[in-house]
């Protein structure tokens, strides 16, 4: 089913950009202010849920070409991962970790680990979102 | 030493290979891999013979969950050393024959790694000193065995065979973990040996009996002791390596090792030395006389096999009364009878193996078991009738082959037990030789079915697929080995007694000081005494029955289909199956709505009884913020869109006004500064919408639902008693202070968790277990998402399972 909306379209062209620029700022903002993993993966996925109903889903695969079912998998991968990392730290599981490094270019900067989980929550729930949405408005 | 650990972990360890690298692996080479294995592991503990022969045990203990007191103790002594190498001896040669037995297009790799699994988890079952992880092991058993007869699952036979199975040995196994936890609450410890240490401790209480019976049911239903045996002529439908490995050699004997090694602890009652000598006696009994009227080759050696099993039994029951009198000169005596079970054991696993690899020759060559359609095979597979041959007249109990040892060895046990005048044996006891006596008639009978009926009289071409032929080298080469054994040990059985079966004496009866006594010479002549005419009378009788076979045949006739233990079985399946169907249907009508009463009333039963019950409900409103304008204009909003909600007329206007009452909640959120929570109350709602809309192209317009006065007054009155729960714990909540506060690791967030956004550290520190867990379970709920819809079955597809 091809949709021919030019005005829908030319919006959604300059809005995607904001709407996932907004997800990876609450990603990152997440940690001292609000956002986190959950939302930022809810905005990026809902983002390229967006980006689907206003093209059509082929158009989509081909500039986009990820199968997002693998995505949602690598996510609990991540996060299942950094929980057992820190057995090998002899830590007690799931322990996060966060210190203050010099980076070049950047400065000081706070580094944690539990950006690496929340990245696996995002990256799960951006997978999980669009695959269910798919799956559904692909049913014959 | 870890060496041991190591032998029950290297099966598992090369199932997962088998398992991730069967691609790369060239198909004629899976089972010469995994063949290593059982040879390598059968080498090891040859080593540990004569250390152990020597009185030596070892044993590690590893830990595994300290805080329950489970700690995964291995323990090799004369009997698990004896039970581990008949696993990886018989297990070598059974990998051998499958490689030669399975065709190419099987789905190998499946049937290596149940092998090994149960390979493993038998090893497990009798190395282990800790109760716990025995039962582990033993139901992991159970699993494999069901995997293994339901290989070929496309057959209804095969798949029936293996819930069977399943069904009756995991109960016995349920019934048998009660029975150890009762253990446990008794003497305090899951430690056999340590059980053992205490016994005088444990015997005396109440729930020392109900103990024992429990045990005893988990090792019967193993063992496939009357009347559980049912489910090992179900077996058969496995193909045939697994039968010979599984079904006759090992597995069946974890019952059998369970009852050795409780007999320590439990063999002084008299309970104990009835039920197991005699359900042990009516299984050998029963068995014999059922294989007789099979027609089937291997479902006569199932049965052939449940009846030896019954004499292995039995006379481990008879040895037990050792323990009841306790040791002295005379006492030992009785103690050969456990000896002739230990020794017919390794006779059993020797010419029944032998005996199952030659079935599967037959069947694999002629491409039929049925003794109707055989016959005359002698001249054409001269080699599979030696195995048959010696197979056949070792059960039988024929010289010279060692199972004419132990059944005089067991003929020697019955007549010296009657001499006992403990236990009512005076009076009842003389039943025990003359049982033991007529099934040994029987057993005569069927081993000489199946070398008559298969190999003698007249071929019949036009009933077989194939033309005979012998079989290729591979196939012959395990049974030849197993039947050399067989005379093997006819000649040297002192051998075998003093290696083998002497420590393993050591571990029946721990407490009598020398396990030399303890182990009898084994002679072939022991000149003319009631054993041998008891054997030259199974002879002569045995073979005029044999000869007028056909005329009492028909008493098989006289017991009613209806009354068989298979019928009783079937129908309280089909009962238990029909019931809870009927209860099921009461409450899961697909009914929508009715799940949401259901969960809605449980919800106002137990929040809103708990809060009346515990009396926590206490209003403070001096505290609460004042209520502002806007704050009444939003709730007068949601309020509107709610009752609106249940005029609407079509599903559009649902969503919206649904997406009205969330959107709402977050603008309160931004009021009362969560802007964490507007933010993801915002987009969810933003994206059930988009779903909601996307799904309600496939549905049906909104239609009212025809339903009486009485149905909306109680949806009504259910309606109206969430929403005041809710209401009434929102407002209790302020003032309730049976729990400690933990706000202050919220406030000191920084510290302990490296960030100041305190949702974020609850989610990603705090409480970040949850949040793992929960996206698996979202994760596990898109893939569901995904099978239910990409993956539906086709309709037209034909049911070809149930041929």
């Amino acid at each position: 089913m091809k949709i021919n909306d030019v005005i829908l379209k030319t919006v959604v062209k300059g809005v995607v950009f904001i709407i996932l620029t907004l997800g990876v700022y609450l990603f990152f903002s997440g940690h001292n202010a609000p956002g986190g993993g959950f939302i930022g993966g809810l905005v990026l996925g809902s983002g390229i849920v967006l980006l689907y109903l206003t093209y059509d889903i082929e158009t989509i695969h081909r500039k986009m070409p990820f199968d997002f079912k693998k995505v949602a998998a690598f996510g609990v991968l991540l996060a299942t991962g950094t929980a057992i990392g820190s057995l090998y730290f002899d830590a007690p599981f799931l322990t996060q970790t966060d210190g203050y490094f010099t980076l070049p270019i950047l400065g000081e900067k706070h580094l944690s680990t539990v950006t690496i989980f929340e990245a696996g929550v995002a990256l799960t729930v951006v997978g999980t979102l669009v695959t269910i949405i798919l799956s559904i408005s692909e049913d014959e | 030493m870890t060496i041991d650990l190591a032998i029950i972990l290297a099966p598992f360890i090369m199932a997962t290979c088998i398992a991730i690298f069967y691609r790369n692996i060239k198909r004629n080479w899976v089972g010469w891999i995994v063949l290593f294995i059982p040879i390598i592991l059968f080498l090891t503990l040859t080593t540990y013979i004569p250390r152990v022969a020597n009185g030596h045990t070892f044993s590690n203990t590893y830990e595994w969950i300290p805080s329950l007191n489970i700690n995964f103790t291995t323990y090799l002594d004369g009997l698990s050393l004896m039970f581990s190498l008949l696993i990886t001896g018989v297990g070598s040669l059974v990998i051998l024959y499958s490689i030669f037995y399975l065709s190419q297009k099987e789905a190998l790799h499946h049937f290596y790694c149940y092998l090994l699994l149960f390979m493993g988890a038998m090893l497990g079952v009798v190395l282990s000193d800790h109760l716990m992880v025995l039962y582990v092991f033993w139901e992991l058993t159970s699993v494999s065995s069901f995997l293994l007869i339901a290989f070929w699952h496309h057959r209804k036979a095969s798949r029936a065979g293996a819930r069977k199975s399943m069904t009756i040995t995991v109960s016995g196994g349920v019934s048998m973990l009660v029975g150890f936890l009762m253990l446990y609450v008794m003497s305090g410890t899951f430690s056999i040996r340590e059980i053992i240490a205490n016994i005088s401790m444990i015997s005396e209480q109440s729930l020392f009996i109900p103990a024992l019976i429990l045990v005893l049911l988990g090792a019967f239903t193993k063992s496939a002791q009357f009347p559980f045996h049912i489910w090992l002529p179900d077996a058969m439908e496995a193909p045939t390596p697994v039968s010979a490995y599984l079904h006759s050699a090992t597995m069946v004997k974890a019952g059998i090792y369970l009852v050795a090694r409780f007999t320590p602890i439990f063999g002084g009652e008299i309970i104990w030395f009835w039920t197991v000598t005699g359900v042990g006696l009516i299984t050998l009994f029963w068995g014999s006389f059922n294989a007789i009227r099979q027609v089937d080759l291997k479902a006569i050696l199932a049965f052939s096999t449940v009846s030896q099993l019954g004499l292995i039994m039995s006379l481990l029951g008879l040895g037990s009364v050792a323990v009841h009198l306790g040791y002295s000169d005379k006492t030992v005596l009785y103690t050969q009878a456990s000896f002739a079970a230990l020794f017919h054991l390794m006779n059993h696993s020797t010419f029944k193996g032998a005996l199952f690899m030659m079935v599967g020759i037959v069947d694999h060559e002629l491409g039929t078991r049925d003794i109707r359609r055989l016959g005359g095979l002698m001249s054409f597979m001269p080699f599979t009738f030696t195995i048959a041959l010696i197979g056949s007249f070792s059960m039988a109990g024929l010289p010279p082959f060692n199972g004419f040892l132990s059944k005089e060895m067991f003929f020697a046990a019955v007549l010296k037990i009657t001499e006992l005048d403990i236990f009512s044996l005076q009076s009842v006891g003389v039943i025990i030789p003359i049982v033991a006596w007529v099934a040994s008639i029987f057993t005569f009978v069927y081993c000489l079915i199946i070398v008559g009926k298969t190999f003698f009289g007249k071929l019949k071409p036009d009933l077989l697929e194939k033309q005979p032929h012998e079989a290729p080298v591979g196939m012959l080469i395990p049974p030849f080995i197993l039947i050399s054994l067989v005379v093997l040990i006819f000649f040297f059985p002192n051998i075998l007694g003093k290696y083998i079966l002497q420590p393993a004496m050591g571990s029946i009866y721990p407490t009598f000081p020398s396990v030399k006594e303890l182990t009898p010479s084994i002679y072939a002549w022991h000149g003319f005494n009631p054993e041998l005419y008891m054997t030259i009378g199974v002879v002569i009788v045995g073979v005029i029955l044999y000869r007028f076979l056909p005329r009492w045949k028909r008493i098989y006739l006289l017991i009613p289909q209806r009354f068989t233990l298979n019928a009783i079985y079937e129908s309280t399946i089909g009962f238990s199956e029909n019931f809870s169907r009927l209860v099921t249907r009461r409450y899961m009508n697909e009914n929508l709505t009715h799940y949401f009463i259901y969960i809605y009333v449980f919800f106002v039963a137990v929040v809103a009884g708990y809060f009346l019950f515990t009396e926590g409900i206490t209003f403070n409103t001096t505290i609460d913020a004042k209520i502002e304008g806007f704050e009444l204009i939003l709730v007068f909003i949601m309020v509107v869109a709610a009752i609106s909600i249940l005029f609407a007329k079509s599903r559009i206007t649902t969503v919206i006004l649904n997406g009205v009452l969330g959107y709402s909640v977050a603008f309160f959120f931004v009021i009362f500064r969560a802007p964490d929570l507007a933010l993801t109350q915002l987009v969810v709602e933003s994206v059930t919408t988009a779903l909601f809309l996307i799904c309600f192209k496939f549905l049906p317009d909104l239609k009212p639902e025809p339903s009486t006065r009485g149905v909306k007054i109680s949806n009504g009155v259910i309606s109206i008693l969430v929403g005041a729960t809710v209401t009434i714990v929102g407002l209790a909540v302020m003032n309730y202070e049976k729990f400690d506060t933990i706000s202050s690791y919220f406030e000191d967030s920084y510290n302990l968790a490296g960030g100041k956004n305190i949702v974020n550290t609850i989610l990603g520190d705090f409480r970040a277990f949850d949040t793992m867990l929960e996206v698996v379970v979202l994760f596990i709920a898109g893939l569901g998402v995904y099978t239910l819809i990409k993956l539906k079955a086709k309709k037209e597809g034909t049911d070809i399972e149930n041929k």
